[in-house]
């Protein structure tokens, strides 16, 4: 099968005709898998480190906490990154939590728990040995943090506060107030800053990275350009990591740091690497609902709040009373009948689902009907205002600043907001991409979520992959190498590479166009909202393709991109990640396309059984679907990667 | 709601710079002050001149990449608020507001109000960590921590390194960035090994790079968007002198 042209007659992607199945996952029982791994893993000797260079892109969780860890091996680590500090990643902006498989609460938890939750959160799309190591992991990473003076929250009695979150039935989530994020990057760049005192890491802020090089076949550097000046710089390595983030950004309005982008790994993609599962992105229940049409970005309120908030609508359409004058029997608590077992904790794809339903469906609050209340008032009664202000009063003062209003008397008006991408660069077992020495790692890759991330597990994911991942993985490649010296930065490829970058900026430099980089960004998300969104269909994503693909025509007619190549320039640094933001669009919506099913996030309206749940096809759809770069203009390749699951039976996602 | 606003355009750091001076007519008291400034940009994208340039990220206060100076203030005129989070329904209609790059020696201007707070990574390099190893750690839970000393630790980590105190002091003085750091670890029977070494390194390299001492105007807790209190300093002081009359190895 090939995806048919609708209108070019063209094919709209080709598919490859073997299966993707070296994804080097060890033999062994699941529980097994990875010790054998570890057990079996070649080692680079103490000497022999010290002659290796790695580059590190990104320092947010993962970056950081890969580029300290390598440096502590004793690896010369290079780290990149577009923000003035290290200390200001997107992770710094996580607010609920970090899981992890401690059990200390004696609620049943186990890592084949955190394991099976992840799994099945993620609708049967991930893979489970990649799952099962994560959960493995995860209660190192809560040791490790709280060695180098993560402030977690604590019981009287001294030892660690756990939370539960959306999707589970056990306490498993460790969490800094609302700003779990915060603290966990500000220790892992702690570290960081440590071996960059130690000589071990050298440090470039305010450098863009913006293309890989390729030495016969193998990432052995990178181009970056020093924002400040605007010079092209290029810098060799043995291996590459790109830690480099999510993609959400791609809607303009998402609850993402304004200056996350794709540029990184899609400029990977660009030189080989595939792409795993692009249109599968998270949209988060909860979020504080546009006010306005120069909105720049949407604030996410914590799902820890659905703890013990409860949501609701007026049952009387277009209801104006204000809330606390609808009575309780007079509320509709949506969540509550639609799913009694897990009620106000559904997963996010659920909950978001479910809140844009009841809107459509025209009970949505006035005036824009796009908003549902949650509701802590209830909470408040039952466990005391002091208990409630602890637990999510820095939440109430963001709502507050951003809304005029204080919860928890009134009740905040929520709506759901793209969050985080599951998708992303495909990774084998080892965290490598299909381009040999090029690895991705936490938000930037696609490997442990599957359709559908679980809350307080992207935290988790980045701090493994660099903490404990990495540092054994490397290994096995680098350990190829031991003679190789580092590759001189006079090498075609990288006069190639540098050369291509530049005329690129130079192109979208002289285009002169008069329309500002960002009027289109906003259009842009504006289409990928409305088809590639919260619910798709053939139709709608078929024109979104149409529309995607004349607005990139417009942008390279019409953008306007003042100052110079050769200088600081704010304006040049977004016109180029929107450039290539228009191009993962179309992927991102051909993977929809393509993905004839619901699953996860992805709710594919055709696909839904009569009660309008999401309806899985694993007889056609149980894979990973990889995409890969043919040329500019060409249809991308699918590469399939069947997704056996032996420990688990996929089943239907029932949270009722 | 009318604005007009006087903002200071740099286009280096050698190089003088001025204000100009920009109305605005259509204002919505909704939008943060930040968003202001992306309309008035693609204002000016359209009519062919240079954006203003100022830095931002999160928008949420978290991430304390914004940081400017509005009215005199550092992040503007409401307490406990970075200028992301500030909406202009805090300011008047018809109001003019002078918008201005933190200023402080160890704080060189990039261009108009951008500016290169890299000398506070460079302190926190000389110490703001605990040198413990990755594989290396104990479980979680063998170490207790009074929930009182776990929550003061938290409040001085809340630090979002964005400078304000800094541009606030009359000084440029880093204290109580630097304060907030040694206190939160400090507070933390984790942060016990290296608590002499660490002050010791990292007030000198404060004063190397360029910041100016404390002489207790207080003006930083004023500004710090995240409330950090004064306390911090307090602390660091007397942590200075206990690593100052102490002859151990460190
Ligand atoms: C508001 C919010 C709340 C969240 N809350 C939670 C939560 O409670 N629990 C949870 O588990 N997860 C949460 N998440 C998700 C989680 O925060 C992210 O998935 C995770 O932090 C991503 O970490 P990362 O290291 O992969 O990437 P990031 O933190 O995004 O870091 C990317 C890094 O790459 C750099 N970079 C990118 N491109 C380039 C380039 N081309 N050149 C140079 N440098 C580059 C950036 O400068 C940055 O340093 C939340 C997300 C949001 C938006
Ligand atoms: S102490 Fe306050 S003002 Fe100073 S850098 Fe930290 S958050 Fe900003
Ligand atoms: S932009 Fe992050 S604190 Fe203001």
């Amino acid at each position: 099968m090939a995806g048919a042209g609708w209108e070019t007659g063209s094919a709209l992607w080709e598919e490859a005709r073997e299966p993707l199945t070296n994804n080097k996952i060890p033999p062994g029982a699941l529980p097994d898998k990875w010790t054998h791994y570890k057990n079996t893993v070649p080692l680079v000797s103490p000497a022999n480190k010290r002659k290796f260079t790695v580059i590190v892109v990104g320092t947010g969780l993962a970056g950081a906490s890969a580029a300290a860890t390598l440096a502590q091996l004793g690896y010369q680590v290079v780290v990149f990154t577009y923000h003035d500090s290290p200390r200001r990643a997107h992770s710094i902006a996580a607010q609920g939590g970090i899981n992890a498989a401690k059990n200390y609460q004696n609620d049943g938890d186990s890592v084949w728990r955190l394991f099976y939750d992840t799994i099945k959160g993620g609708d049967f799309r991930a893979r489970e040995a990649n799952v099962y190591r994560l959960a493995e992991i995860s209660p190192q990473i809560i040791d490790y943090c709280v060695a180098i003076g993560v402030p977690f929250a604590r019981e009287y009695g001294g030892l660690l506060a756990n939370r539960s979150f959306g999707g589970v039935l056990v306490q498993r989530t460790f969490y800094a107030r609302g700003q779990t994020g915060q603290q966990l990057l500000l220790g892992a760049y702690s570290q960081l800053m440590r071996w960059v005192h130690a000589g071990q890491v050298r440090l470039y802020p305010r450098h863009e990275m913006l293309d890989v090089v390729m030495i016969d076949g193998h990432a052995r550097g990178v181009i970056v350009r020093d924002l400040r000046t605007g010079e092209i710089r290029r810098f060799a390595a043995h291996a590459v990591i790109l830690a480099t983030g999510g993609y959400g950004n791609i809607y303009f309005l998402s609850t993402n740091a304004k200056m996350s982008n794709a540029t990184a790994i899609w400029r990977a993609y660009r030189r080989g690497a595939y792409f795993g599962n692009p249109s599968f992105v998270q949209v988060h229940p909860t979020a504080i609902p546009q006010a306005s049409h120069y909105q720049s970005k949407l604030t996410l309120m914590s799902e820890s709040l659905r703890n013990d908030g409860r949501i609701w609508v007026p049952k009387k359409k277009g209801d104006t009373r204000p809330p606390e004058e609808i009575p309780p029997e007079e509320r509709w608590y949506f969540l509550e009948e639609w799913y009694p077992a897990y009620g106000n904790l559904v997963p996010r794809d659920i909950g978001a689902r479910a809140i844009k339903k009841v809107c459509d469906m025209g009970y949505g609050l006035p005036p824009t009907g796009r908003a549902v209340y949650l509701d802590l008032r209830d909470a408040v009664e039952r466990l005391g205002r002091e208990t409630i202000e602890a637990r999510y009063g820095n939440l109430f003062d963001m709502y507050e600043r951003i809304t005029g209003e204080r919860p928890p008397d009134v009740p905040l008006r929520i709506y759901p907001a793209v969050h985080y991408t599951m998708g992303g660069l495909w990774v084998d077992y080892e965290l490598m991409t299909t381009i040999p020495g090029l690895y991705a790692l936490g938000e930037a890759n696609f490997s442990d979520h599957g359709a559908n991330r679980l809350g307080a597990s992207a935290l988790m994911q980045g701090l493994s992959d660099g903490y404990f991942i990495i540092p054994y993985t490397i290994g096995a490649y680098l350990s190829q190498f031991l003679r190789e010296p580092l590759p001189d930065t006079e090498h075609r490829a990288f006069r190639e590479a540098e050369e291509q970058v530049r005329a690129r900026l130079e192109k979208l430099k002289s285009v002169g166009g008069k329309t500002p980089p960002d009027e289109f960004h906003m259009r842009l998300g504006k289409i990928l909202w409305d088809y590639v969104g919260i619910s798709r269909n053939a139709e709608g994503l078929k024109k979104a393709l149409s529309e995607i693909r004349a607005l990139r025509d417009e942008f390279w007619r019409d953008v306007r991109v003042l100052g110079d190549v050769q200088d600081f320039n704010q304006e040049l640094e977004k016109a180029n990640r929107i450039s290539d933001f228009l191009e993962l669009a179309e992927l991102m919506t051909i993977d929809a396309l393509h993905r004839e099913e619901s699953c996860g996030c992805h709710f594919r309206e055709e696909y839904q059984t009569e009660e309008g749940e999401p309806l899985r096809r694993d007889d056609l759809f149980a894979y990973v679907a990889a995409w890969e770069y043919q040329g500019e203009g060409k249809p991308p390749r699918l590469h399939k990667e069947p997704l056996e699951f032996e420990a688990v039976k996929p089943t239907v996602r029932s949270y009722k | 709601m009318r604005i007009r606003l006087r903002v200071w355009r740099q286009r280096g750091p050698d190089v003088p710079g001025k204000f100009e001076v920009y109305e605005l007519e259509d204002v919505s008291p909704d939008w943060s002050f930040l968003e202001m400034l992306d309309v008035l940009n693609l204002r000016l994208v359209r009519e062919g001149k240079e954006p203003i340039a100022f830095e931002s990220d999160c928008r949420e206060g978290i991430c304390g990449t914004c940081g400017f100076m509005i009215n005199g203030r550092a992040h503007g005129p409401l307490k406990g608020t970075t200028v992301c989070q500030l909406h202009m329904r805090h300011f008047s209609d018809g109001e003019t507001i002078t918008v201005e790059p933190f200023r402080a020696r160890a704080f060189p201007v990039i261009r108009d109000l951008v500016v290169d707070r890299s000398a506070l990574d460079a302190i926190m390099q000389e110490g703001g960590y605990i040198s413990t190893n990755v594989g290396s750690a104990p479980d979680a839970n063998s170490i207790p921590v009074s929930r009182w000393a776990a929550s003061r630790a938290f409040d001085f980590a809340t630090c979002i390194g964005c400078g304000a105190c800094v541009a606030a002091c009359p000084n440029g003085s880093a204290s109580l960035f630097l304060g907030a750091k040694v206190s939160h670890l400090m507070l933390l029977p984790q942060g016990g090994p290296e608590r002499k070494r660490r002050i010791r390194k990292m007030l000198i390299a404060m004063e190397a790079l360029g910041f100016g001492g404390c002489s207790n105007t207080y003006a930083c807790e004023a500004e710090c968007p995240k409330e950090i209190s004064v306390e911090a300093i307090a602390r660091m002081y007397r942590e200075a002198w206990r690593a100052m009359f102490s002859h151990s190895e460190e």
